[in-house]
């Protein structure tokens, strides 16, 4: 009894090349080689690649940043989260800074609305945000190499 | 893990936080798979059928379709194979509950994905998790890993010759692909972009095969109907809307968190006895069934929320997400809020959702610079009506609903801005 063939999964082949790049994004190298593993066309595997948000043509920051702000985020006050994140960054949402180490995104619902605002940080969730929480955040993530 | 409010009922949250969701065995002690068993071994799937339709449950994914007849008309279908997908991509903002089901009781949508496949004669089950959801994705691998150890999944399940598995498919970012074909478009490898229907899903879904598809809450109320049968699961919430809900309450009250309570409690109930009252100051509004859903006032405060109720009156229980603002919200600022999340989420397939909910988003944020017109108050009414019309999927389709009811309670606040003047003052003009 066999499903379907894993091997040929575009979202999934499309996660782990994001996922083992250490910029966080797919080359344009991964999404060719992509298509020729699982039998598409370039066009349609970058038309996948650009559709879903988790995914990135561009190089991002070693951590990347994602706010949400979605109804009960913004109701319990994510501007403000960006606005502290952006001071402290130095850059605007959908920007990298300049040594490589963060990028600054907006996404939609991460589900966790009963600690909003919330983020998620790589695959880290982070709720009931504050500006002093998110400094102590950046300050513990500016140490590690 | 998330804050359960005092729930003193429990259908589906009945393992949540008691039992380690990382052990099978602890699920097992809970009487866990013995509804998996007692299908196998004494009911002929017809048994199953009636037994589920029975019970009145309807889909808790927020279109409140009947689930037995949907499992009937997946059954029906003479094409195969067959499948049956786990809807796990809960994306509807102010939700959480699918989250927290997953991550407490795995186990419990495996023994509703198998108590399904064999009603209807499927063989191969999905769950598509979206991607942001790593803990759940994580902890359905264990309990599937485990499952098929316990051979509950695999060959000959419990000596009864009946085959199930089960793959998880992992999302990648996309509201959208919540929608029931949509999601199957992203499962077979593409953009999630919806279908056109019909053709429904029960006789032509995945790969073109008679799919039955469900929500995770949904499924988790398999196995207890089973186990106690539908006359039982009868004796909560409503007549028309039988068993209980999973609310999932956020925003300006004390405590947020997760709530099971029987169908058709009110707003009020909510917020004052499971949610601990209002956090600073008076209630305004709030939002039901997620950010497609409606805006409800102070005189709504006593409607049951139960599907039959809200639509009674034209509105929607939704997902059963509530979002609870106090008087020092905007109601602008949240549509604007709203319309950005659906320009962000439109998928771009059909016309009327790409071009509207940019220019709806547009009118908005207009207003609430103070740059609005008189006008603009109904083009943006029209241009929703026109989208609910003539939009491919529910995401173009229910946009009406979030800006007919904002208008409703605070169509002269609205004015106000474009007069200058944002009475609570957050928006800046």
């Amino acid at each position: 009894m066999k499903l379907r063939n894993k091997e040929k999964d575009v979202i999934a082949l499309l996660n782990k090349a994001q996922r083992e790049n250490k910029h966080n994004y797919i080359t344009e190298d991964k999404l060719k080689l992509t298509a020729q593993e699982a039998g598409l066309s370039y066009s349609e595997v970058y038309g996948v690649a650009t559709f879903y948000s988790l995914f990135s043509l561009k190089p991002r920051g070693e951590y990347v940043i994602q706010v949400c702000d979605s109804g009960p985020c913004h109701l319990m006050g994510s501007k403000s989260i960006f606005k502290v994140l952006e001071k402290e960054l130095k850059i605007k949402v959908g920007e990298t800074t300049a040594d490589g180490r963060f990028t600054l995104e907006e996404v939609s619902c991460l589900g966790i609305c009963n600690e909003a605002p919330a983020m998620m940080i790589n695959e880290k969730v982070c709720g009931n945000l504050t500006p002093q929480k998110i400094r102590e955040i950046l300050r513990e993530l500016r140490k590690k190499k | 893990m998330i804050k359960e409010l005092k729930s003193p009922l429990r259908v589906v949250l009945e393992n949540y936080g008691r039992i380690n969701p990382e052990s099978i065995e602890e699920y097992i002690a809970q009487d866990g798979y013995e509804a998996v068993g007692k299908v196998l071994r004494e009911m002929r799937p017809e048994q199953v059928l009636s037994e589920i339709k029975a019970s009145g449950l309807q889909g808790r994914g927020g279109a409140a379709f009947p689930t037995g007849l949907k499992w009937e008309f997946t059954a029906k279908a003479k094409d195969a194979p067959k499948y049956i997908i786990c809807n796990a991509d809960e994306g509807e903002p102010g939700t959480f509950k699918d989250r927290a089901i997953l991550e407490g009781d795995p186990h419990k949508i495996i023994e509703g994905m198998i108590i399904a496949g064999y009603a209807v004669g499927a063989h191969y089950g999905y769950i598509y998790i979206r991607g942001e959801y790593l803990l759940s994705i994580n902890r359905f691998n264990k309990a599937l890993k485990q499952a098929r150890e316990h051979r509950f999944l695999g060959e000959d399940v419990f000596g009864s010759g009946f085959n199930f598995q089960i793959e998880i498919h992992q999302g990648a970012g996309s509201y959208v692909c919540g929608e029931e074909t949509a999601l199957m478009e992203s499962l077979e490898g593409k953009r999630g972009n919806p279908r056109f229907k019909p053709p429904f899903p029960p006789s032509s879904g995945l790969w073109g095969k008679p799919t039955l598809i469900n929500n995770v809450e949904t499924l988790a109320n398999i196995a207890p109907i089973i186990l106690k049968g539908s006359d039982w699961f009868r004796t909560f919430g409503t007549k028309k809307c039988p068993g209980t809900k999973v609310y999932a309450i956020s925003g300006h009250v004390k405590e947020a968190g997760l709530i099971e309570a029987p169908m058709g409690i009110t707003l009020r109930e909510i917020i004052i006895d499971y949610a601990q009252g209002m956090r600073d100051s008076k209630f305004k509004m709030a939002q039901v069934g997620g950010t497609a859903g409606a805006i409800l006032g102070e005189d709504m405060l006593d409607v049951p929320l139960d599907y039959a109720s809200l639509g009674e009156k034209g509105l929607v229980l939704g997902s059963g997400a509530i979002l609870v603002m106090d008087e020092t919200t905007c109601a602008l600022d949240m549509l604007e809020c709203f319309l950005n999340f659906f320009k962000r989420e439109s998928c771009g397939k059909c016309i009327p959702c790409r071009v509207g909910t940019e220019k709806l988003l547009e009118l908005a944020t207009a207003i609430s610079r103070g740059e609005g017109k008189e006008d603009d108050i109904d083009l943006m009414l029209h241009t929703a009506k026109v989208m609910q019309k003539t939009s491919l999927c529910a995401l173009g389709q229910s946009l009406i609903l979030p800006i007919s009811t904002t208008l409703k309670y605070s169509r002269e606040e609205v004015t106000e801005h474009i007069k200058g003047r944002c009475p609570t003052g957050v928006c800046k003009i």
